[in-house]
């Protein structure tokens, strides 16, 4: 199914897991390899629409990889990853992006060399600038800090404005679900809340449907209707955040002195 | 002094031609990172689609509009020269993608040299001449030793390398396909991610080297009304130096780099020695790649991230 989703607030999120709809985002049985070594032994999570998700675990579990893997690059060897019941796992990545899937992917990944405007055209590149001038504003109202840069490169932005502009880009292209890859890394307590307030706010308001990567276990917990932990490529956990954040496994490994 | 003025107009004539190349080349390296080393032949091969198409529209077609004959030359054999290295791209380069980082260099190499022969083998190996066009001359200065003049050739070569230079930014900085062309040179992966079908973005990037470098063949072949199938490889080398020299990966840089080029090697054979103008050219290759690896205006390795 395609709808046309404005921008507009107010948009009523899918109805819960009790309807049993079919989830928006189904992975079953993912493996990804780097040359011999496996990253992913099979994992199976679903993302329902309008939910917060999240995968916690630690540096080099797999959780990068698997974002990326459901961008296709690099490419799962075996499983399959359903978007809106279409199978997306051999859609070449840019075909993908234009699902209305977004990512704002590990290390930012801002064009270091345009500006932060030009990034923002970017984002928006799929969607032919028909409603560029509407986006661009809610990007800046997201983001007023953004606005004042507005014509500085994005490399000589800070850790914490390239992350805003690396969430505002990935919203330019009006995505319903949005891949979030560590935006709380190296930014301080202070932008960190700020964010995850941003990304709150879209869920709540707009019903975006989001899928969150974490280090920061407990924000991400606090945020997430659900988590998932991943161990050494495969899922060991999951649940709602709240059962996630008093299990003794969860506390020890990554809330201990963590928040 | 005219003398000076002489060769100060003459270096920019063919620091031009040598700038238009260049770009080609950086743009290549830009986005796969690879010296396209048979860009020179690409150039060469353009002048000789020019020469053909003025040859089928003077004598055949019977157009006696030279100004008109030199348009519908210039756009064709920038749309032939396009489709040539567009083609090229898919066979000799796109398949070794993701292979190892020499692969497509050697290939670029059999490519040069599988363009030069194939011209010689279809055009012959002598020299092929055109009727000269546009042979007027303004005197700037006159009563002297010596008259500086400036050719009718001079400011066809000069005003189009202008136009289309202008144009080439216009699309490079301001268009969705410019946008993405960049993009592409500065994270692959990321443009992928944002929906852009970066193959198709790197065909374009051959695409409109090859319409430049088809631009410098044309006026290549007015200005010295002669081409042969060995012509490639020195002008292409030349304008491989104006790249370095400029910073391989800007483009500016490269027409920055092609304009002194062209400057130091007509400077060089007025006052030095016309048989060692090479020398010139490709010590600045060697000079810039031990001092100075980025160049002019290219940008160290280095980035705040």
């Amino acid at each position: 199914m395609t709808t046309i989703i404005e921008a507009a607030p107010g948009r009523k999120a899918a109805p819960g897991r009790d309807g049993a709809p079919t989830p928006m985002l189904s992975i079953r049985g993912l493996q990804t390899f780097y040359g011999k070594i496996c990253a992913l032994k099979g994992i199976d999570m679903d993302v329902n629409e309008g939910e917060i998700v999240t995968l916690i675990g630690a540096n080099g579990a797999g959780k990068s990889t698997l974002m990326m893997t459901i961008f296709g690059s690099p490419r799962a060897r075996e499983g399959s990853i359903t978007y809106e019941g279409r199978d997306i796992t051999r859609l070449p990545t840019h075909e993908i992006a234009r699902l209305e899937i977004a990512q704002s992917p590990e290390g930012r990944r801002i064009f270091p060399r345009m500006t932060v405007y030009e990034n923002l055209q970017m984002g928006a590149a799929i969607n032919g600038f028909a409603h560029f001038d509407r986006d661009l504003e809610r990007a800046f109202t997201i983001f007023p800090r953004l606005k004042e840069r507005a014509q500085q490169r994005g490399g000589t932005l800070s850790g914490g404005e390239q992350q805003m502009l690396a969430i505002a880009r990935a919203l330019m292209s009006r995505p319903r679900l949005l891949l979030l890859d560590e935006p709380s890394l190296g930014l301080a307590p202070l932008i960190v809340k700020q964010i995850f307030d941003v990304i709150r706010d879209l869920n709540k308001t707009e019903g975006l449907t989001v899928f969150l990567v974490e280090q920061n276990a407990f924000h991400a917990l606090k945020l997430a209707d659900r988590g998932y932990v991943m161990v050494n490529g495969l899922i060991t956990l999951s649940g709602t955040g709240k059962e996630l954040l008093s299990r003794p496994e969860v506390r020890a490994a990554y809330l201990e002195g963590g928040h | 002094m005219d003398i000076f003025l002489q060769a100060m107009i003459n270096g920019v004539t063919l620091g031009s031609i040598y700038g238009l190349i260049a770009i080609g080349y950086t743009m290549v390296f830009g986005i796969i990172g690879m010296v396209n080393f048979a860009h020179g032949d690409v150039f060469m091969l353009s002048a000789f689609v020019a020469l053909i198409l003025f040859l089928i529209l003077t004598q055949l077609l019977g157009i006696t509009n030279v100004a008109l004959a030199f348009v519908i030359v210039l756009v064709g054999a920038m749309a032939i020269t396009a489709l040539w290295n567009w083609a090229i791209e898919r066979v000799a380069y796109r398949p070794l993608r993701g292979s190892f980082r020499l692969a497509p260099l050697i290939s670029a190499i059999g490519m040069s040299i599988f363009l030069s022969n194939m011209v010689q083998v279809i055009q012959g190996p002598r020299n092929k001449t055109i009727p000269p066009m546009f042979e007027k001359n303004i005197a700037l200065t006159s009563g002297g030793s010596y008259d500086v003049t400036l050719s009718y050739k001079q400011i066809v070569i000069m005003v189009s390398t202008t136009l289309l230079m202008a144009a080439f930014w216009y699309l490079v900085q301001k268009t969705p396909l410019g946008r993405a062309q960049r993009a592409c040179e500065q994270d692959r992966k990321m443009a992928a991610l944002l929906g852009i079908d970066v193959d198709r973005t790197i065909s374009l990037t051959f695409v409109i080297g090859a319409a430049l470098a088809a631009v410098a063949g044309v006026l290549y072949l007015s200005y010295y009304g002669v081409v042969s199938f060995a012509d490639g490889f020195v002008p292409g080398v030349k304008a491989f130096t104006a790249a370095v020299l400029g910073g391989i990966g800007s483009l500016p840089g490269a027409v920055l780099g092609g304009l002194l080029i062209g400057l130091i090697e007509v400077l060089w054979s007025t006052y030095v020695s016309t048989d060692y103008k090479d020398v010139a050219a490709f010590s600045i290759l060697a000079i810039t790649l031990i001092f100075m690896p980025t160049g002019l205006l290219g940008r160290p390795e280095i980035e705040k991230v």
